[in-house]
């Protein structure tokens, strides 16, 4: 049969379906529109723009740019400077803190921004009906925890009150030293009355959105992109360098960096959106920035779990870890191994040392501890997020060297368990596990954030320990106003810690990275890894 | 009159989809708001459960749930507090729905020739190479296709964009990365239908009364020989309707593939349910539409 006899059917039928291709390729063109000045990998998409509900990296990114408190970072230290408020004075006992506003602040869409906002904007985070996840770093103020608690009904009996249009008054239950960089925080960013009051939940699609940061929400399109232009109404308008900022959320890795490498986008700015693989190579180019991050990864330990609640077993698993190896092996992106809990570069603090790696020693204790040679030590389970739940390989891969460092040194025997990161987040809650791993962000530049996550009450500490002496440290060390006395008592906790309990193996401190083209300024490396928006700008226009 | 029957048959069926995907959703162990940074209070906690209706039977937030959807609410999402389902399925769906349409199309336009060109040429080279080409493509997956095809077209030649879903540009790949399988599938599935059509009774009967053969298999016998593929294309389209999760994550397409998967390891249980509530419709409704076509192709199907 001649191929040519059939070809008017068979182009008849193929013409057919080429039409409906085309039209549906012509029905899925969107207006083209001009692309932004600068365009930003943001790992994930926000879950929400509330400055009081986000608890996550990715929506944090995007919210310092939308709404401003007290007090906002400096961009090249992450210490805090004034924001909303002009100045600031604390009393002499480090109680009360007067909070000078300035006096030509305006929303986005009109209207000014008063005490009033800014008492409204607090109450609203620690306002139980909110429930924000972070409302726990405001119980320093009086009757804060209480009000967040249900305990009490009146917020005006909470110590942040306006004294008259520009003068905030807030009252703490002790001095903190670090309250200003909580000022600094999301949580405390002045939202718009009007809106919420009339939206309520839906109070983010409201268009044009009120905002009292330095650029205004053009639109959000889910799982697509955040588009921001130049709040004009700001109060520091004038030095807000680029008009429009798209910000992308990404999952993968190797397409972040393929649309970087093509010009399509100008900074990524989370290391995890980066492939993994090529960290060798590209910490050698100059476009790849890595600094030294606030955060730290460990071993958590369940001590109520036989036999990890003898400390010495505790203390043999810490000796017998090779961090160098894992640093150098594993993670390979310049990270430090570290044998203490708070990272190097934390402001006013210097760790005391942990347990370094001492595999004889480790023998040692663990036959002390009754087990010699590992004899009778039972089988037990690691747990991580695997990389299919929605973790990052990097996890497993440090369970696997830990699994042997284990076995060869003390002859104990491990076993590996991947969950979904729902379940790993379940389980290590719930104490429903023998040794994980766990790591912690820091949330300001002060040791505090680390060291009182293991605090006998905190939520956060999954690891079951408690300890009243180490509690009555830290809590001490906070209702210091000196420096030096201050750091000394949480020496004496982190010491306790990390060197006599153990409830946690300490391995390194992240590193993280900012990928970022030659021609992109504005972004200096700091331990918070934080960029405000308004600083970025291209130097040379295209 | 029958497929006003099958209609009816729809509403039970999707009621029993979505109380089996709420039952398994809740099953699953940790919830929507467990999280690295554990609340702050008890009380907290407490406030969020209670304002999602968490902290209430499991049967009773179903009954819930179902006076919401009654009025055609899905719920707001568990994860993205600020959106609601309704929200996702309008923002995605079109999306998914572009993407999927243009990778039938394409699955199309390359199976069905290769399928015919291998059965009308059985056993010589066209088949051979067909076949093998056909086989290839249903073996490789979809997550090593597309970064492939990206290295090529986008990396070293440069002709098309890397990712993302903007201009017509972006959306010649991934519909291409996302048929190919199908277009082995289809070419298989027609080549068998279409052998199977050529030894028919009538096909044999009308040879013999002298019928040239190209129209006997174009005419007469495709009509057979396509219903393998009707049968296979109704759900393979509503597959490739609700998005593949593996496409539009490598390609960044904001369709709503992705959220089918992640809502589920979210513990996103209003969107787990509206999407799989979504799914099921589309596919009711795609099963029909094949019933349907079967009538119009096969003389010898008739229902009552």
């Amino acid at each position: 049969m001649a191929i040519s006899e059939r070809a008017p059917e068979f182009f008849s039928r193929a013409r057919f379906v080429f039409c409906i291709a085309i039209c549906l390729l012509i029905s899925g063109c969107a207006p083209h529109e001009p692309r932004a000045d600068i365009t930003i990998v943001n790992n994930g998409e926000p879950e929400t723009l509330d400055p009081a509900l986000l608890t996550g990296i990715p929506e944090m990114r995007i919210v310092i740019g939308l709404f401003e408190g007290l007090a906002r970072l400096d961009p090249k230290t992450a210490q805090p400077i004034p924001g909303l408020a002009q100045s600031w004075e604390i009393s002499p006992d480090g109680k009360i803190y007067t909070f000078h506003l300035r006096t030509n602040l305006v929303w986005s869409t009109g209207g000014p921004i008063t005490a009033d906002d800014v008492v409204y904007s607090w109450i609203r985070t620690l306002n139980p009906a909110t429930a924000s996840d972070y409302a726990g770093q405001l119980y320093y103020v009086k009757n804060a925890e209480d009000f967040n608690a249900g305990k009490i009904k009146d917020p005006s009996l909470v110590g942040v009150r306006a004294l008259d249009k520009f003068t905030v008054r807030i009252e703490l239950n002790g001095p903190t030293l670090f309250f200003i960089d909580i000022c600094a925080m999301p949580l405390a960013d002045i939202v718009p009355r009007q809106t919420i009051e009339k939206f309520g939940d839906r109070w983010l699609m409201a268009r044009p959105l009120p905002v009292s940061g330095p650029y205004e929400l053009a639109y959000w399109k889910l799982n697509d992109k955040v588009r921001l232009k130049k709040n004009p109404r700001y109060w520091d308008a004038t030095n807000t360098q680029s008009g429009v900022i798209d910000i992308l959320p990404m999952g993968s890795p190797s397409t972040s960096f393929d649309l970087y490498e093509q010009g399509a986008v100008d900074i990524i700015w989370d290391r995890e959106v980066v492939p993994a693989e090529l960290l060798d190579v590209l910490m050698k180019r100059p476009d790849f920035h890595p600094f030294d991050y606030l955060a730290t990864y460990w071993v958590s330990i369940n001590v109520t779990r036989k036999p990890f609640d003898d400390p010495r077993v505790r203390k043999a698993l810490a000796l017998a870890v090779d961090r160098e190896r894992i640093v150098k092996k594993i993670t390979r992106g310049g990270e430090r191994p570290i044998s203490h809990l708070v990272p190097d570069g934390t402001a006013n603090y210097t760790s005391p040392d942990g347990l370094d790696y001492n595999p004889v020693l480790a023998r040692k204790i663990l036959a002390e501890a009754g087990y010699p040679g590992g004899k009778g030590f039972p089988r037990f389970e690691y747990i991580f997020n695997g990389s299919s739940g929605g973790g990052v390989k990097i996890h497993e891969d440090i369970a696997v060297e830990l699994q042997q460092m284990w076995r060869d040194t003390l002859g104990i025997q491990m076993d590996l368990r991947a969950v979904e990161w729902k379940v790993w987040l379940s389980s290590t809650a719930h104490l429903d596990y023998d040794i994980g791993r766990g790591d912690w962000i820091g949330d300001y530049d002060d040791a505090n954030t680390f060291l009182a996550l293991f605090q006998g009450n905190d939520g956060n500490n999954r690891t079951g320990w408690k300890n009243s002496k180490y509690d009555s440290l830290i809590n001490e060390g906070n209702a210091q106003t000196d420096l030096k006395k201050r750091e000394e008592l949480f020496q004496q906790a982190e010491s306790m810690l990390v060197r006599d309990e153990l409830p946690i193996i300490p391995l390194y401190i992240y590193a993280g990275a900012d990928c970022y083209h030659t021609n992109i300024s504005g972004i200096y490396k700091n331990i918070l890894d934080d960029h405000p928006l308004n600083y970025i700008r291209r130097v040379n226009s295209k | 009159m029958y497929f006003v029957n099958r209609l009816i048959f729809a509403i039970p069926l999707l009621l029993l989809i979505s109380a089996l995907a709420f039952a398994l959703v809740h099953l699953a162990p940790g919830g929507p708001f467990d999280r690295e940074r554990s609340p702050a209070s008890p009380e907290i906690e407490r406030n969020i459960r209670a304002k999602y209706h968490l902290d209430e039977p499991v049967w009773k937030q179903y009954l819930r749930y179902l006076g919401d959807l009654a009025h055609g609410d899905f719920g707001v999402s568990l994860k993205y507090r600020n959106q609601t389902v309704n929200d996702i399925i309008a923002q995605g769906l079109p999306v998914s729905l572009t993407l999927g349409g243009l990778a039938f199309c394409f699955a199309m336009a390359v199976g069905l020739p290769v399928g015919f060109i291998t059965a009308a040429r059985r056993g010589r080279w066209e088949d051979l190479a067909g076949s093998f080409f056909a086989i290839l493509l249903v073996c490789i997956p979809a997550f090593v296709v597309a970064p492939v095809l990206i290295l090529i077209f986008s990396i070293k030649l440069q002709w098309l964009p890397v990712a993302l879903w903007e201009t017509p540009c972006h959306m010649i790949l991934p519909p291409i990365a996302l048929g190919l399988f199908f277009a082995g599938k289809i070419a298989r599935i027609f080549r068998e239908g279409m052998l199977g059509a050529a030894q028919s009774e009538f096909v044999t009967a009308a040879r013999a009364k002298g019928l040239a053969e190209h129209t006997l298999l174009l005419r007469h016998a495709v009509r057979i020989g396509i219903l393998p593929v009707v049968s296979y294309a109704g759900p393979m389209l509503a597959d490739l309707l609700t998005g593949s999760f593996v496409i539009e994550s490598i390609f960044q397409i904001p369709g709503i593939g992705v959220f089918l998967v992640n809502s589920s390891l979210n513990r996103d249980y209003t969107v787990v349910v509206g999407l799989s509530l979504l799914y099921a419709m589309l596919l009711i409704g795609m099963n029909l539409m094949v019933d349907f076509a079967y009538t119009m192709l096969d003389p010898r199907v008739k229902y009552e």
